[in-house]
């Protein structure tokens, strides 16, 4: 009789390790201050009123961070207004796209600089802002150039115009990224811009401000105006404004779509998400187990598509939980600016205590949290990669979204199962299918009541590929054809 | 024995009508309930009146409240009593709506196509009794009859979009990585619809006919003027293979449904067209609760993909390529 095979623990505790790898940032050009970009021009804002914005990795302040009121808010909209109705939109269409390329291209010559900044001022690790973010935000930028004059192609049996002044809201957890995905597709559509970058993560969109005059786009054509929750209230209920465009959290998402009832203004919503990440017994699972830390854990977590339940089936689920435990134990969480990094420092003290509180009511609710026995910096905002295990449906850290590095762990039987619990979520952002049967990721994606489904792969972005929710995670697409839709009027 | 007793009650009956009948002749055509429930009087038999009740998961119950609100004609004439809906009902028609969302939306779209087709094969042949209907709440005949037309030809114009909308608004992205991405989209949900006041027929067909052939199911809280037509519209339904739930129709005021219907958590959009600032604000900001889609098609192109694609959800795929 043959001997069971015993599975050895790895230990990971060894003599190995890996030497620092720091990008340089000596090449980057940062201000002390930067005040309002509007009509093409840095302005002091009316308020006088300035933040601090800070590396959350170190806690110390990057640069001071102008407050918009709404007197400066007013400015920009007025500034979107004159550029939209005496430039922009009487601009040859081709004129227009020649402008976004430009743009696409600057944003390619300055990609290290704009990585560096990244990671500095939001705390994803440098690996990530520099093969994810800013690739990506110039690749939006020269897809979009090439619709400009294009849209006659787009919308079948119709004219598209542009609608106007597109006011947008963008998070912290993409800051360049998200700018470019509501900026390139608006300008490329004809319309004006107020854009409102996250108050934690300014630098990259004021950077972009410095290239568009760089690109030397029209005044006014795209405006940048910093500042909190106010600016954007005061954004919103602009009455100049003809479009709302917000990427962030479900609750804020609501209260601009009860905040517009009433007017004639359009919107889209990108809000949050709990997606259901389902890995079959017929998965290659240690690929499947690498897909489900991307998942999670790329960007710590702060993405509203993150692959946050986690559904095993029976048969693999101690498997999977151990090899799932072996690899986060190999994670390097720490220095963002450091090649090696695998999970950055969180965006910011509210964050970080927000997550403690979901996990420590995940522990209250009984939930089985395991953490690997990683070290974290002293300084600045951390969080260890963590797994619930024994969690039900009902559990708060099961139906909330936390944004942070935390896996809720769940296990099915059936593919109807599994289908069942994984829409049982008022989100439907986003979903994961791990499986070796092309006939089973049709039928489950299929069904599964989620706007982007990735099948043996997680968390891929391009710019060819609409992006959106169902449900409360939102209405609207962005990317791709079906990206143009919001920013056009047909008739 | 049984067949004795009721052929008795039948002959009582038929007296008691005919002395019905003559003793209704009697009375001035003014007063009150003196109905034609759309049937011309003859005075050879007494017509026999329709109950109108509302429509929910294929059935005809009455409305739960036990309401009714007077239909008149423009001479203030009643011309039957209407169920007057109410919330309960409204909750009841979601649950069967949610219950027969994903069993209509997987049929084929050819059979989708084939049952909205139906509805206009069977609206065909009871032109006779729409005209009818309409005029009686107050239409002229020529309009009744456009508009008869019209509701038909618009249902088999939406019935042939079933298999193409799909093709028309999706698309194969042409991502960097090795994949197969494509986005394609699918029906959003369950839809309240407050049917116009005006076009009682018309302004329900417009309304449902693109909500359900991109595969999602309605409940619509039809026009106050027109509740006759609606519930005339729903046996055309019924008799059209629409499984029972897909269209769900309550009769009442729709004052009294705006609220609920928007603010319902299991509603995925609300549909529209001639609501005014006030109701449009209040739809608004009820729908933000679950952030519902709101769809106005007041100015929308009456015939029209778009109609179509705006309850829909484009879902994108990433499929893998390798070996």
């Amino acid at each position: 009789m043959k001997k069971p095979i015993k599975i050895k623990p790895l230990n990971f505790s060894g003599d190995f390790k890996y030497a620092p790898a720091p990008e340089g940032k000596e090449h980057i050009q940062l201000k002390e201050k930067y005040s309002l970009f509007i009509n093409g021009k840095f302005v002091a804002p009316s308020s006088k009123k300035y933040f601090d914005t800070i590396n959350p990795s170190t806690e110390k302040k990057i640069a001071s961070i102008a407050d918009a009121n709404a007197a400066d808010v007013n400015l920009a909209v007025k500034a979107a207004r004159t550029a939209y109705d005496k430039t922009w939109s009487k601009m040859p269409a081709s004129e227009r796209g020649k402008y976004l390329y430009r743009i696409a291209r600057i944003i390619q010559e300055k990609a290290r600089e704009l990585a560096v900044i990244e990671s500095m001022d939001g705390g994803k690790p440098i690996r990530e802002s520099r093969d994810i973010d800013v690739p990506l935000a110039a690749a939006h930028f020269f897809y979009y150039a090439g619709w400009a004059d294009k849209l006659d192609y787009a919308f079948p049996g119709k004219k598209a115009s542009p609608i106007g002044v597109a006011g947008q809201i963008i998070p912290w957890n993409f800051p360049l990224l998200m700018a470019a995905w509501k900026i390139a597709p608006a300008l490329a559509c004809g319309n004006t811009v107020v854009l409102k970058p996250a108050e934690t993560t300014p630098l990259t969109a004021l950077k972009l401000a410095e290239i568009f005059q760089e690109a030397e786009l029209p005044p006014g054509v795209v405006n940048i105006i910093t500042g909190a929750g106010a600016t954007g209230a005061a954004l919103v209920n602009h009455p100049g404004i003809d479009k709302i465009a917000f990427t962030g959290s479900t609750d804020v998402g609501k209260l601009i779509q009860k905040a517009i009832a009433g007017t004639n203004k359009k919107y889209t919503l990108e809000l949050g998400g709990k997606a259901a990440n389902i890995i079959f017994e017929d998965a290659a699972i240690d690929q499947a187990v690498e897909g489900i830390i991307n998942g999670i854990f790329f960007n710590q977590g702060h993405v509203c598509c993150a692959g946050s339940r986690l559904f095993v089936q029976e048969g693999v689920a101690k498997e999977v939980v151990r090899k799932l435990k072996d690899r986060i134990s190999t994670l390097l969480v720490g220095d963002p600016m450091d090649k090696n990094t695998d999970i950055g420092a969180i965006n910011s003290k509210e964050q970080l205590s927000k997550i403690k509180s979901l996990v420590n009511a995940g522990i209250k609710e009984g939930g089985e949290c395991w953490q690997p026995e990683c070290s974290i910096p002293s300084k600045g905002y951390w969080f260890r990669p963590t797994l619930f295990m024994n969690v039900a449906q009902s559990h708060r850290i099961v139906q909330e979204e936390i944004f942070g590095p935390v896996l809720a762990i769940q296990t099915f039987r059936t593919v109807e199962e599994v289908i069942e619990k994984a829409n049982n979520t008022p989100y439907g952002l986003s979903g994961g299918v791990w499986t070796d049967k092309g006939a089973k990721i049709f039928n489950v994606t299929g069904k599964m009541k989620a706007g982007v489904v990735w099948a043996n792969t997680y968390n891929k972005f391009d710019p060819t590929s609409p992006f959106g929710g169902y449900k409360e995670s939102g209405m609207g697409r962005e990317g791709g054809l079906h990206g143009l839709m919001p920013y056009v009027k047909l008739s | 024995m049984a067949t004795k007793t009721a052929s008795k009650v039948k002959a009582k009956v038929k007296v008691t009508a005919k002395s019905a009948v003559k003793s209704a002749i009697k009375i001035k055509p003014t007063s009150a309930n003196g109905s034609t429930n759309g049937h011309a009087v003859t005075t050879s038999r007494l017509d026999v009146r329709k109950t109108y009740k509302i429509y929910i998961d294929g059935k005809f119950p009455r409305t739960e409240s036990g309401r009714i609100y007077p239909l008149k004609d423009a001479a203030g004439n009643i011309i039957a009593n209407i169920c007057r809906g109410s919330r309960k009902d409204l909750r009841e028609s979601i649950v069967s709506n949610r219950k027969a969302q994903s069993g209509w939306s997987s049929k084929s779209a050819y059979n989708r196509g084939q049952i909205l087709y139906r509805i206009a094969e069977t609206l065909e042949s009871r032109k006779v009794q729409f005209v009818d209907i309409l005029t009686k709440q107050g239409d002229t005949a020529a309009s009744a009859k456009k508009e008869v037309d019209s509701a038909i030809d618009n249902l088999v114009y939406y019935a042939g979009w079933c298999d193409k909308y799909i093709q028309v608004f999706s698309s194969v992205n042409p991502v960097e990585s090795s994949h197969f991405n494509f986005s394609y989209p699918e029906p959003t949900g369950v839809v309240t619809v407050m049917a116009p006041m005006k076009q009682g027929l018309l302004g329900i067909v417009n309304l449902i006919a693109p909500m359900i052939i991109g595969g999602n199911v309605c409940t619509v809280f039809a026009s106050e003027k027109y509740p006759m037509t609606a519930v005339d519209f729903a046996e055309v339904l019924n008799a059209s293979d629409v499984p029972g739930g897909v269209v769900n129709i309550i009769t009442g005021l729709q004052k009294e449904f705006i609220g609920h219907a928007s603010s319902h958590m299991d509603v995925n959009a609300i549909l529209f067209s001639d609501l005014d600032q006030a109701q449009r604000k209040l739809i608004q900001e009820n729908a933000s609760l679950n952030v519902k889609r709101v769809l106005d098609f007041s100015k929308e192109d009456m015939l029209s993909p778009y109609r179509i694609l705006a309850a829909q959800e484009i879902k994108t795929t990433w499929h893998p390529v390798g070996n």
